[in-house]
């Protein structure tokens, strides 16, 4: 780089999100801060994630999409002028006019002016109720016009018009999808692909409409969107239409001042990214790039706007951009869509490999070379294997392509760990990071976590799909370093949770701060401890307090002092310091009597009231103070507490049974009642969830369970490993026809050795996946005892279950305990006046006071992308 | 920061509050060791007193500025290199007990008062 040259003026044409990288870029080169730079921008604000513009239906914010901030901008003495677009391109004097007469002479001009969404001649494009789906303005003018529609139908099958169409149904307007093509994402997948996906999303209740052209937008009376006539004939009845028939390159600016461009549009430039004038570059969505496409993706963009800065910083070993991979993983509506390389097999001699499921809706297909290479592939459903399967692109596959493409469990997963990887291999692709980049962050840079390396490399900071992968890679990398990854429960203890099990288990240990003293790190010896492993301790304690001898009321001694707050409290948290109270309802079974309680319980004490998704009913509202009033009137009417607020069983959820229902087989009510009586209070590492369900139609939802239980004409199936919450998981078979005292005897030693081996905060499902050997291990252990420790654990469980106390009886009996229960210890009658209520809907709920924080500080995770 | 052992139960723990040190609690024996408690300050501000494992007392104020609820008093007492901290209960953000300091966010932090046991 020269340091000899003057500063010169720099104008960017265009803040969007390859507009900010380029300036981002200038900044890593050392132009920015020496060179004078000026931004043009449109848009009335300065970039944002386009990328994720739908998630602002989910309510992102537009500042939360927001890419730039002012302290780069100010850092470098960017000069951003928002709302204010570029009109004339003067090339001969260098000068660039702007819409309020702003000029600016220039001495390098680079465009980054984008798309604008392509918008087919129909008559009638223009009515009141057309709509575009590029900017947050357009989402604005969407949401708005929504409110008085009930219908919506969007033009175009792909990418976007998939999005789009997401949006409206989430605005909840019945929508139609409307695609010239004979399939859904036509670009990305094939035939079948394309019918994958024709078949979850129309299951999903949006109208699909492939083959078939928009004709004419009809307008009622008063000009606004009444119908669409499709080119087959029919007219569709539709409020609003939004047109998402793909994209065209902004050239116009570039047309008019005479820069070349393509025949069918887009600014034509060179490798280094520069047009037909050498002071002139063009990048992004509206640069024709030299192997003659426009590419419609963030990640060419990015690379092209890092070429051009190079380029522009004079550097010697200047980058070019010859093209770029057009793969992509998405979630459109919910489903997974990828597609990578060849995806459409269009080399000579290759072949195919499918796999179908036409009930599951998944659609795998991988494009194999002559030579077993891999070229491509298009995944629908489940694309999961994509993070692998793309950086092996070009090379032959460690297993056979049939394996990958096999679903789990169906003769043997192959799952290749990124460690077959070669270095060149693409990990990131929104910002064109390589295995070889992430390895080096680890042993180059020192990174020691995955924040680390994202900061770093940049890799995992655009649409997220690759952090799974990346997390592997760095765990990888340090462990072949050498570099121990520190598998300690926390700073205090070095062993995982169920090393501390054992090491309790086998000394007895029935004391936190004896466990810290003898066993914790050095410098953690003495200490107070710390919150994650202080809640840890104390469930291993209470799951086996009956053998060690420890009292099993959690609220015991120092007990009390390690117990997560809601288990401090017996009961939940909420966001305005109060409390919610859940009682037991076993198997959801209930008198009207005892409902009449809880409905006086919660009139009395201005309690809000709902039905919990656990078949039971949760009162919300309770001052701290009222708390030990709340459950003496439960308690007398026969309730005990529900552990809502504890790492334990939560409900064992019943569907009605063979006493009533038509179908039932077996007593699924009084088996529920018996396994919520067996194991409520027994502490967990993670919640415990549980169903019964009385045949086969699965009423109870018992395979997304920990375990849970179906009815056969000969007894009970037992299922374990289920999970509902972020991450789903159905359950596996553990054992069939199993008689009531097998099934019992079968879940504590399931339970037992769950609690003994899991890791803090690891529910069944994860658990499973993760221990060695998976279901068949389990399996070996608690049904043929390969371990000989089921009597162990049968014991364990038996000890637990004699020593059952309710702890708000228990609490309510002891008065020195129940005087914790006050707002303040120095103002005991007073109550917290900050826990104020307003109504909603004939009920209460929180008035939360206002934050008044300072305003420039960044929460954590938000800081940089 | 005044720190004393708690000797016997006729003594009351104190806050410094706006120059004066303001009684709060007559009866110490009341703290479990490692949790803390809520007390009401005259011109309606709360405060959280703790007592950690050495039988050390602390006390910050008692609002969590990251949810605007009073509730830092019900968090858990820890300790990083020997300085105690409380974590929220409700987004665990830690607050060093004898600064006020947030751990988590260089920007926040929760007004720290002194505290004495005396007779
Ligand atoms: C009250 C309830 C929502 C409702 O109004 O229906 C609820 C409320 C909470 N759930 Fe839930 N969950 C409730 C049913 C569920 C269900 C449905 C079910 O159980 O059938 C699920 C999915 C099933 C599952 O767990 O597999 C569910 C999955 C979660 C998760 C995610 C767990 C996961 O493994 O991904 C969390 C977070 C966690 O536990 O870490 C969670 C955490 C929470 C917490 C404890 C969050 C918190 O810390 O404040 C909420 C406590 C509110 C309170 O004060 O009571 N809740 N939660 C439901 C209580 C059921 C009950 O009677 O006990
Ligand atoms: C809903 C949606 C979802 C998408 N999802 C993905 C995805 O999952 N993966 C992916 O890779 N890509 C996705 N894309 C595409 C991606 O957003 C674009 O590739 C990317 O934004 C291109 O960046 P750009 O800077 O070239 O253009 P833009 O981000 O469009 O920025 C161009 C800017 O220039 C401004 N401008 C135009 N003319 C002028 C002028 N004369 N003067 C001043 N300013 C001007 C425009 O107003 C605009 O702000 C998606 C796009 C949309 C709309
Ligand atoms: S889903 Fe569960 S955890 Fe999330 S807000 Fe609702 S009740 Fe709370
Ligand atoms: S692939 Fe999008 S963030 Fe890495």
């Amino acid at each position: 780089m020269t340091t000899t040259t003057p500063p010169r003026t720099i104008v960017l044409v265009g803040h969007g999100m390859v507009g900010q990288r380029f300036l981002e870029a200038l900044a890593e080169v050392g132009v920015a801060g020496r060179d004078r730079v000026v931004v043009l921008c449109e848009e009335p604000r300065p970039a944002y994630d386009r990328v994720q513009l739908t998630s602002y239906f989910a309510g992102r914010t537009p500042a939360e999409l927001s890419l730039s901030d002012e302290e780069f901008l100010a850092k470098y003495g960017i000069e951003l002028h928002l709302g204010d677009p570029a009109e004339t391109i003067d090339r001969e004097r260098g000068i660039v006019t702007a819409r309020s007469g702003l000029t600016v002479a220039y001495d390098t001009l680079v465009l980054a002016t984008g798309s604008y969404p392509f918008v087919p001649p129909v008559p009638g494009k223009d009515a009141a109720g057309c709509f575009v789906y590029r900017t947050i303005e357009d989402l604005l003018a969407i949401e708005e016009y929504a409110k008085g529609a009930t219908t919506g139908a969007v033009v175009g099958g792909g990418l976007l018009g998939l999005e789009a169409a997401g949006a409206l149904k989430g605005l909840g307007l019945s929508t139609h999808i409307v695609e010239f093509a004979p399939r859904l994402m036509p670009v990305q997948v094939d035939e079948g692909g394309g019918a994958a996906l024709y078949r979850t999303i129309t299951g999903m209740g949006l109208s699909v409409h492939t083959g078939t052209g928009t004709q004419e937008v009809v307008t009622d009376e008063n000009g606004a969107v009444r119908a669409m006539l499709l080119s087959d004939g029919t007219e569709l009845a539709t409020d609003m239409v939004v047109f998402s028939a793909g994209v065209r390159p902004r050239d116009q600016l570039a047309r008019d001042c005479g820069l070349d461009v393509g025949e069918r549009g887009g600014i034509a430039v060179d490798e280094q990214c520069r047009t037909s004038d050498p002071r002139v570059f063009a990048i992004g969505e509206c640069a024709l790039a030299a192997d003659g496409r426009v590419y419609g993706l963030v990640a060419p963009g990015y690379e092209m706007a890092q070429v051009a800065a190079a380029a522009i910083a004079e550097d010697e070993a200047t980058a070019t951009f010859t093209g770029a991979d057009l793969s992509t993983k998405l979630k459109l509506l919910g489903v997974d869509v990828a597609s990578f390389g060849d995806a459409h097999g269009t080399a000579e001699g290759c072949l195919d490999v499918v796999y179908a499921d036409s009930r599951s809706g998944t659609y795998k297909k991988l494009v194999i070379g002559a030579g077993g290479e891999l070229l491509g592939g298009v995944l629908v459903g489940d694309a999961e294997a994509y993070g692998t399967l793309r950086p092996l692109t070009g090379s032959v596959p460690p297993v056979s392509p049939e394996q990958l493409v096999l679903p789990a469990g169906a003769g043997g997963p192959v799952s290749i760990g990124p460690s077959a990887l070669p270095d060149e291999a693409v990990i990131c692709s929104c910002h064109n990071v390589t295995k070889g980049t992430i390895r080096g962050a680890v042993t180059e840079h020192s990174c020691t976590n995955v924040p680390e390396v994202k900061k770093c490399t940049k890799a995992g900071t655009g649409c997220g799909s690759c952090v799974k992968v990346l997390g592997q890679l760095v765990t990888a990398e340090l462990e072949a370093g050498g570099i121990e990854v520190d598998k300690g429960l926390c700073g205090c203890f070095a062993q995982t949770r169920q090393e501390l099990y054992e090491i309790v288990l086998a000394l007895r240990v029935s004391s936190y701060r004896e466990l810290l003293d003898a066993h914790g790190r050095a410098e953690a010896r003495g200490g107070d401890g710390c919150e994650i492993c202080k809640p840890a301790v104390a469930s291993i304690i209470a799951s086996l307090a009956p053998t060690l001898g420890a009292d099993g009321y959690v609220l015991e001694g120092e007990q009390a002092a390690l117990q997560d707050t809601n288990d401090h409290f017996l009961a939940n948290l909420q966001k305005n310091g109060s409390y919610s109270i859940v009682p037991r309802i076993p198997g959801g079974e209930i008198t009207p009597d005892k409902l009449i309680v809880i409905g006086e319980v919660a009139r009395d004490f201005g309690l809000y009231t709902k039905i919990t998704g656990g078949q039971r009913i949760d009162m919300f509202g309770a001052r701290v103070d009222q708390l030990p009033q709340i459950w003496g009137r439960l308690v007398d009417a026969g309730f005990e507490s529900g552990h809502a607020y504890g790492k334990s069983l939560r409900t064992v959820k019943s569907c009605v049974g063979s006493t009533w229902c038509r179908y039932g087989v077996q007593d699924s009510v009084r088996m529920a009642i018996d396994l919520e009586l067996r194991y409520r209070g027994l502490r967990s590492p993670h919640k415990l969830k549980s169903a019964v369900s009385g045949c086969a139609r699965e009423c109870a939802e018992a395979q997304s369970k920990d375990f849970g239980v179906i009815a056969t004409s000969n007894g009970w199936n037992l299922y374990v490993g289920g999970n509902g919450g972020a991450t789903p998981r159905h359950a596996d078979l553990l054992a069939q026809d199993l008689d009531d005292d097998e099934l019992i005897r079968l879940i504590d030693r399931f339970l037992m050795f769950y609690i003994r081996t899991a890791d803090r905060l690891e529910r069944t499902s994860t658990w499973l996946e993760r221990i060695e050997g998976g279901l068949d291990h389990v399996r070996d252990v608690v049904v043929d005892d390969s371990l000989g420790i089921c009597a162990d654990l049968e014991a364990l469980m038996t000890a637990h279950v004699a020593g059952y106390r309710d702890e708000w009886a228990s609490t309510l009996d002891d008065p020195e305990r129940l005087a914790r229960f006050v707002s303040f210890v120095n103002a005991p009658e007073v109550p917290d006046p900050t826990v104020k209520f307003v109504p909603e809907r004939d009920q209460i709920k929180p008035d939360l006071p206002l934050l008044s924080l300072n305003p420039t500080r960044t929460l954590e995770g938000t800081a940089t992308r | 920061m005044t720190m004393l052992a708690v000797e016997t139960t006729t003594t009351t723990v104190q806050l410094h509050v706006d120059g004066d040190w303001l009684p709060v609690c007559d009866d110490p024996s009341r703290l479990t060791p490692g949790r803390g408690v809520a007390v009401l300050l005259p011109d309606g501000r709360q405060a959280a007193v703790f007592q950690d494992r050495a039988g050390r007392w602390y006390a910050i104020d008692n609002r969590d500025p990251f949810t605007g609820a009073a509730v830092l008093s019900r968090g858990l007492l820890g300790s990083v290199n020997g300085a105690p901290f409380v974590a929220s209960p409700l987004l665990k953000q830690r607050f060093d007990l004898a600064t006020g300091r947030c751990l988590d966010d260089e920007a926040v932090s929760v007004t720290a008062y002194e505290v004495r046991v005396a007779s």
